[in-house]
């Protein structure tokens, strides 16, 4: 049976793959695909905590997460495209505009 | 129509003319310029003509129309010599009264003829629009002088002739005598503007008003309670002040000598300006405050000897002057000459009649030399000319009517108005038989330069160079048209004021009475003359002009022109005459050089000193800003980069952790989320 527990690991699972991989690829498409991955993991907590207390408002959460990713989504593979446009380059360490 | 509350249109249709000539005259073709010039100012003459005719329909005691458009200045109290306060009050108001009445005939016909003349003459000419919107802006001028109802408006009017004068004396201005002779004009006039103004000043400050009637009557008043006396001191200074503005722009002794050098200007403007009406507006201004010089019998001597005398002394000049048109300008000088004669002695009425014939003759002996210079191709030098007669007829026929007319042949409109004059030269209270003498003497003068012309022109041989000759043609209508129709006026405008003694009504006299009016002042006795008498001065006249007429004719007709037969004639008077008597010099040695050093002083002054303080300054500034730029970048620029440079090197521990990787941020971040989590899960309750 799974239960509330398996969902709070693949959640962490997922979580935490997506950390690993915004601090250590160096590609500016990966990294934000390992947002997505984050955010994801955050909506199988909600959906799971939902289904256990048995009320909507973990469902509601969602969808809002789901709504902003996608906004995200598109404002930062802009910033990627005009990015790429400027530098020619995916790498996020040649992008380090706000150092001194 | 009610045309006498409508003169104040009379200045503006020329005013319209000039606007849209000035602005879109240059896109237009010539014969569209030409119709709203001359258009403007024929609109004018019927508006003039139809206010005149309703005034004569007038009582004769109240033939005085004022139209008061608005106030125009007022300028809040001031005190007037006598003490109490008067407004600085000026209407902008038109005036119509005999007076006015024929100036502005006079002005708007004569001035309509050489408009169109002008069409003709101008035809090949860079600038045609330019020429008329001053033209038309000379009009306009002209009539606010002439219908102005106070001396401030008239003077409004007077520096706008004065300056369309100076535009089209100078109307080739490529040529440097053209633009020397429009300064001259100028500076000359501004000498006489300087005495007109100042009497329109004198007059404020005595009557506490400027306005034309309201002086008279003011003066006739004082005159009748014996506040004012005839002689006393301030009407003499304003009346000389006056006489000043009017000999400037009169071209009377000593102010004349731009008149003579205003012939570089073309020649209708020559006939419009410089012959029939602007030179006579100071005649008109004497006229117009003929009861300040009634006051004054000390300025009318003045008046009439300075007359006279410049009537003499341009005759004598205009006798060897070999430029068709500067026998004309010295002409213009000395019938100008016996019009102030004839103001001087208190026949007022004889000098404004005088005016209007001259305005006839004068502009159609103009016209006429135009038209002859026209034929010529621009050569105005009678050395050059002769046995013109046939060649172009209808020229040669109105200036010899032209000719007889201001020599003065009986039945002509010059032998009325000039026997007038010398006839009260001699016969009136102020009158004096010199006088007499002098205008006698003129008379033949005048005879003899005007036959001199005529022949040199038309007569003898001809001198003509042959490539000219070729060339000469007849002028095209809309120039001998207004030829014809003022020789014809030169014949007939002389009979309006046919003399008692022929038996006629001296209308012309009668018409100008009521704005001539004597003063009520006690006055010499007056000698009774018979019409025998006036006859006899008449005839005396007649035969010194006949004089005049029958030397020309030997001299000039009967054997042609050779400079060298003129030249023994004169014998030592001979240079001195062409030269002018060398007054030009003259005047060059005592105030032109004068005036020239002392801009050159000024001049070098401003060069050395005011220029070395300049300099100076600039100088010290200079290396003053080296100084405190040298201040600025070592010391308070050093301080601004020690500060920077010391916080900059002190800084480098903290600069380490901006390394500017998103991802050591992140893991920071990280970093603290972990610590949180540990500190909320494991740390101290």
């Amino acid at each position: 049976m799974v239960t509330t527990f398996h969902y709070l690991v693949l959640g962490a699972a997922l979580f935490t793959i997506g950390v690993i991989g915004v601090l250590t690829r160096r590609n500016i498409m990966v990294i934000l695909m390992s947002i997505e991955l984050m955010m994801n993991a955050v909506n199988i907590n909600l959906i799971a905590f939902s289904s256990r207390l048995q009320q909507v408002t973990g469902q509601v959460f969602a969808i809002f997460v789901i709504t902003v990713a996608a906004a995200e989504a598109a404002v930062g593979l802009g910033i990627v495209i005009a990015m790429f446009k400027n530098k020619e380059t995916m790498n996020i360490n040649e992008i380090d505009l706000m150092k001194w | 129509m009610d045309f006498l509350n409508l003169i104040w249109l009379i200045p503006l249709f020329p005013a319209a003319g000039f606007v849209i000539n000035g602005l879109f005259g240059k896109r237009m073709s010539k014969t569209v310029v030409g119709i709203i010039a001359s258009g403007a100012v024929l609109i004018s003459f019927i508006f003039a003509a139809g206010a005149v005719f309703q005034l004569i329909q007038l009582d004769p005691l109240h033939r005085t129309h004022t139209v008061k458009l608005y106030e125009w200045i007022n300028a809040g109290p001031a005190h007037t010599s006598e003490g109490p306060l008067a407004r600085f009050q000026v209407d902008w108001g038109f005036l119509l009264d005999p007076l006015s009445s024929v100036m502005v005939l006079v002005v708007t016909g004569i001035g309509f003829l050489i408009h169109i003349y002008s069409t003709g003459y101008m035809h090949d000419e860079d600038g045609f629009y330019r020429f008329f919107a001053y033209l038309n802006l000379f009009m306009f001028s002209m009539l606010t002088l002439i219908l102005g109802s106070n001396y401030l408006m008239m003077f409004v009017g007077w520096e706008g002739v004065g300056l369309c004068s100076y535009l089209l004396i100078g109307y080739y201005f490529h040529k440097k005598s053209a633009g020397d002779a429009s300064k001259k004009a100028f500076i000359v006039n501004r000498v006489g503007d300087w005495g007109f103004s100042i009497g329109i000043m004198l007059i404020f400050v005595t009557f506490g008003t400027i306005d034309f009637m309201q002086v008279g009557e003011k003066v006739r008043e004082g005159a009748m309670s014996g506040a004012f006396h005839a002689g006393d001191t301030l009407f003499v200074v304003i009346a000389l002040a006056l006489f000043v503005g009017a000999t400037g722009k009169s071209a009377q002794i000593p102010l004349y000598v731009w008149l003579p050098d205003a012939m570089e200007g073309p020649t209708p403007v020559s006939a419009l300006i410089h012959a029939a009406t602007m030179v006579t507006a100071g005649v008109y201004m004497v006229a117009r405050s003929n009861f300040i010089y009634q006051m004054a019998p000390q300025a009318m001597l003045v008046v009439a000897v300075i007359g006279a005398i410049t009537a003499f002394f341009a005759a004598s000049i205009g006798l060897v002057q070999n430029d068709i048109k500067r026998v004309l300008a010295y002409s213009t000088v000395s019938q100008l000459g016996y019009m102030f004669l004839a103001l001087g002695v208190g026949a007022f009425a004889a000098g404004i009649f005088h005016l209007m014939t001259h305005a006839f003759f004068k502009a159609l002996l103009f016209l006429g030399s135009g038209s002859v210079i026209h034929a010529m191709h621009h050569e105005q030098d009678m050395r050059k000319m002769g046995a013109l007669k046939d060649k172009i007829p209808v020229t040669f026929w109105t200036m010899f009517i032209g000719t007889l007319a201001i020599a003065g042949t009986p039945g002509l409109a010059g032998f009325f108005s000039k026997d007038e004059i010398l006839w009260r030269a001699y016969s009136s209270r102020q009158g004096h038989w010199l006088l007499w003498l002098v205008g006698a003497a003129v008379a033949g003068m005048t005879a003899f330069y005007m036959f001199r012309l005529l022949f040199m022109t038309f007569f003898g041989e001809s001198r003509v160079d042959h490539h000219t000759a070729h060339h000469i043609h007849e002028s095209p209508r809309a120039m001998t048209i207004p030829l014809i129709v003022l020789a014809i006026g030169s014949v007939v405008a002389g009979y309006i004021g046919f003399p008692a003694w022929l038996g006629g009504g001296d209308a012309f006299e009668k018409f100008l009475e009521p704005v001539f009016e004597p003063l009520p002042i006690p006055l010499g006795p007056q000698a009774e003359y018979s019409h025998m008498a006036e006859a006899g001065m008449a005839a005396v006249s007649v035969g010194v002009a006949l004089l005049g007429f029958y030397l020309a004719y030997s001299k000039y007709c009967k054997r042609s022109w050779e400079e060298q037969r003129e030249k023994r004639q004169y014998g030592a008077l001979y240079p001195v005459l062409l030269n002018k008597w060398h007054i030009d010099e003259l005047y060059d040695a005592l105030f032109v050089n004068r005036l020239k050093g002392a801009g050159k002083a000024l001049w070098r002054f401003d060069g050395k000193v005011i220029d070395g303080v300049v300099n100076g300054a600039a100088w010290t500034t200079g290396e003053g800003s080296l100084g405190s730029g040298w201040w600025d970048r070592w010391i308070v620029d050093g301080l601004v980069r020690f500060v920077g440079g010391f916080i900059k090197t002190m800084s480098w521990p903290v600069r380490l952790i901006e390394t500017g990787y998103t991802q050591n941020y992140a893991l920071v971040m990280v970093f603290g989320l972990l610590i949180f989590i540990g500190y909320v899960l494991w740390g101290t309750p």
